[in-house]
């Protein structure tokens, strides 16, 4: 366990150091930074020197050697409209993202685990195949037309929800503004949440059903019938169990998918967060902010594949991470 | 009373709007502690018949007619909760491949105290202790570490010998065996066999053996059915069909083993396929296949005959014996 945890540090630490070269590197083609600063009556030469203190005219080398030696400290650069570190900018905005996040990973699970089931051992039922019929649609539907007809239903004709915003938060420990405990907060949280968790749904429903299909097939789930085991036994820890393993690999990757959903639902919904920070920084050409926000999902997606690794080998015993070596 | 008997089974298999018969007019009779082999080749319905007597066939397969009676319970209409009761206590099954049969992210402990706990009201302390016992009597040696290990950590063997701890847990009427040792390698077969044979000789269970091996088959069973194309062809004491064979399939299975033929020749075989489900040619099935056929079996299905201590259902059986029974009438005269 430990010597997989180091060696994933160790694949972790590699991958970051590429994700902070591409950030890096996309830096200096999106416009000059020397242009974003300065306004237009300073002179030619004033921007030359600029240029030189700024350690522009370095080569690539250098002027990465210098961002990874302050990266390491925290330091990722000054936002070029806030005037204030990157990383505390992205952080503050953390929150709003991650509470967003997880809510849409609770309506996934929560939804499309009983479809997905119900689908595999209910073909029939008229519920499972309108859950089919609309985990087909939902693949080819874009999320923001899913968004707009969630405004149009909730917010402009039943005015249950509001359209944008987060509402009303509370400080948690000093570092965490949360909007999940307030009456606001979580009917600010609907309609972004239930639209996040649309783009992920119609996957997972579909995973779930076609892998609890084939494992209902199995001999050992035939050997569990002829045991004269009850029909909910054999689904629910039988059959379950075996259909998360593949669907829990995929969970991780589609983390990734989640994040770059998240700026698309951000967008829509003004959510203050982190994917709506990074559309404003994009529009601005605020490069720090952009390369600061590659590196800081580049971490979480790390992170949760990790998580998802150890998890997958909590559940599945033929996976041993004691044979990396306990 | 039998404990168990099937009469006139019908199973079906309901594919592409075409309803194919793979089991027809099947019956048989099981006693209590008897133990019978039901023997053919690949395909011939053997394992659909095994998994209708606990009906439990795959769609699209469905019991179309006929009845399969444990004692005087007819299981071909049961409801869910009381085949519930019967599989696994009244009559339990073991599968062809040990490594595909145990739910691999269960502990063998889980597996086996399930299997007590859904029959009885019973702590799992003591549904562990039963669990325990039943593995020390297949002999698994430490018993105690094995029951928190997973079913990778065991060998095919082993796991074969879980497998019949499971089914020993409730004492049941019947084991439906199907192909329990064709997975496993030939030291390890003769053990489980042995091992099978002493269970149910100990306990006087009742053993349906569905096997294409005829050396198992013959140590093991005291009367033999022969299926071919999803009929019985020939059934009577073993020794007899293996020693007297009547039916030409039959004699052609046992002529197809490997010590029938001499070192250095080709090993005899039937030609041809047994025909598949959907092609199945009118008269008996057999026909394209058999050295004796006549216009007569091409066209006709043989009734059964009784063949000295064997039934048979073949023509040429049967008029072999007319023409016997003419000649000795003649003689008398």
């Amino acid at each position: 366990m430990f010597v997989f945890l180091l060696r994933r540090l160790a694949q972790a630490f590699f991958v970051m150091i590429v994700i902070s070269i591409i950030s890096f590197a996309i830096q200096n083609k999106l416009g000059d930074p020397v242009q974003q600063r300065v306004s237009m009556t300073v002179s030619p030469i004033e921007r030359a020197q600029l240029r030189q203190q700024l350690g522009l005219n370095d080569s690539f080398l250098v002027q990465y050697w210098r961002f990874a030696k302050k990266a390491v400290h925290g330091d990722l650069g000054t936002s070029y409209y806030y005037k204030a570190p990157v990383l505390d900018v992205i952080f503050k905005k953390l929150p709003a993202t991650m509470e967003l996040a997880f809510c849409a990973i609770i309506i996934v699970i929560f939804i499309a685990t009983p479809c997905g089931i119900l689908a595999a051992i209910k073909p029939r039922n008229i519920v499972s195949k309108i859950v089919v019929a609309f985990s087909t649609m939902g693949l080819s539907i874009p999320i923001f037309i899913i968004a707009i007809f969630l405004v149009y239903i909730f917010s402009v004709k039943l005015h249950i929800a509001p359209s944008f915003g987060r509402g009303e938060t509370t400080n948690v420990l000093g570092i965490w503004d949360s909007g999940l405990f307030t009456k606001d907060g979580l009917r600010h949280l609907m309609l972004p949440s239930i639209t996040l968790a649309f783009a992920l749904m119609p996957i997972f429903v579909r995973l779930i059903r076609a892998e609890m299909i084939e494992v209902l097939q199995s001999d050992y789930i035939r050997f569990a019938w002829s045991k004269g085991l009850s029909s909910r036994r054999i689904y629910f820890i039988h059959a379950l169990k075996n259909t998360m393993l593949p669907v829990i690999t995929v969970g991780g990757i589609q983390a990734g998918t989640l994040i770059a959903y998240t700026i698309l639902t951000e967008t829509i919904f003004q959510w203050p967060g982190m994917g709506f920070l990074f559309m404003d920084a994009v529009s601005r050409v605020d490069t720090p902010l952009i390369s600061a926000y590659l590196i800081v999902v580049g971490g979480i997606f790390v992170t949760t594949n990790t998580v998802v690794d150890l998890i997958y080998g909590l559940v599945n015993p033929t996976v041993k991470l004691a044979n990396h070596g306990l | 009373m039998n404990l168990l008997s099937v009469n006139n089974l019908h199973v079906n298999f309901h594919i592409k709007g075409q309803d194919l018969a793979a089991l027809i007019d099947v019956s048989f009779t099981l006693n209590r502690g008897e133990r019978i082999a039901i023997v053919g080749e690949s395909g011939a319905g053997k394992s659909i018949l095994g998994f209708s007597i606990v009906n439990l066939i795959d769609k699209p397969g469905y019991i179309k007619s006929g009845s399969i009676k444990l004692q005087n319970k007819e299981i071909t209409t049961m409801t869910p909760r009381l085949l519930q009761e019967v599989r696994g206590k009244r009559i339990a099954m073991i599968f062809q491949d040990p490594m595909m049969t145990l739910n691999p992210v269960l502990t063998i402990g889980a597996q086996l105290v399930e299997a007590i706990r859904s029959h009885t009201r019973i702590s799992f302390k003591d549904a562990r202790n039963i669990a325990i016992e039943k593995l020390h009597s297949v002999q698994i040696a430490s018993p105690e570490k094995r029951f928190n290990q997973y079913p990778h950590e065991l060998s095919g063997g082993m796991r074969q010998r879980v497998i019949i701890a499971i089914v020993l847990l409730l004492n049941p009427d019947i084991i439906i065996a199907d192909e329990p040792t064709t997975a496993l390698d030939v030291t390890i077969q003769a053990e489980i066999i042995q091992l099978l044979l002493d269970i149910c000789r100990d306990n006087s269970m009742a053993l349906l053996l569905i096997s294409h091996d005829l050396g198992v088959v013959s140590r093991v069973a005291e009367r033999t059915i022969v299926m071919y194309a999803g009929r019985v062809v020939e059934e009577g004491p073993t020794l007899e069909v293996i020693n007297d064979p009547q039916h030409p399939y039959t004699q052609g299975l046992l002529n197809a083993l490997p010590q029938m033929a001499l070192p250095g020749q080709r090993l005899n075989q039937i030609q041809g396929n047994m025909p598949s489900l959907n092609e199945r040619p009118t008269g008996c099935a057999f026909h394209s296949r058999c050295p004796y056929a006549t216009d007569k079996c091409r066209q006709q299905q043989p009734d059964f005959i009784q063949s000295g201590v064997s039934s048979v259902a073949c023509f040429m059986v049967e008029n072999m014996i007319t023409e016997f029974e003419q000649n000795t009438d003649e003689e008398s005269l």
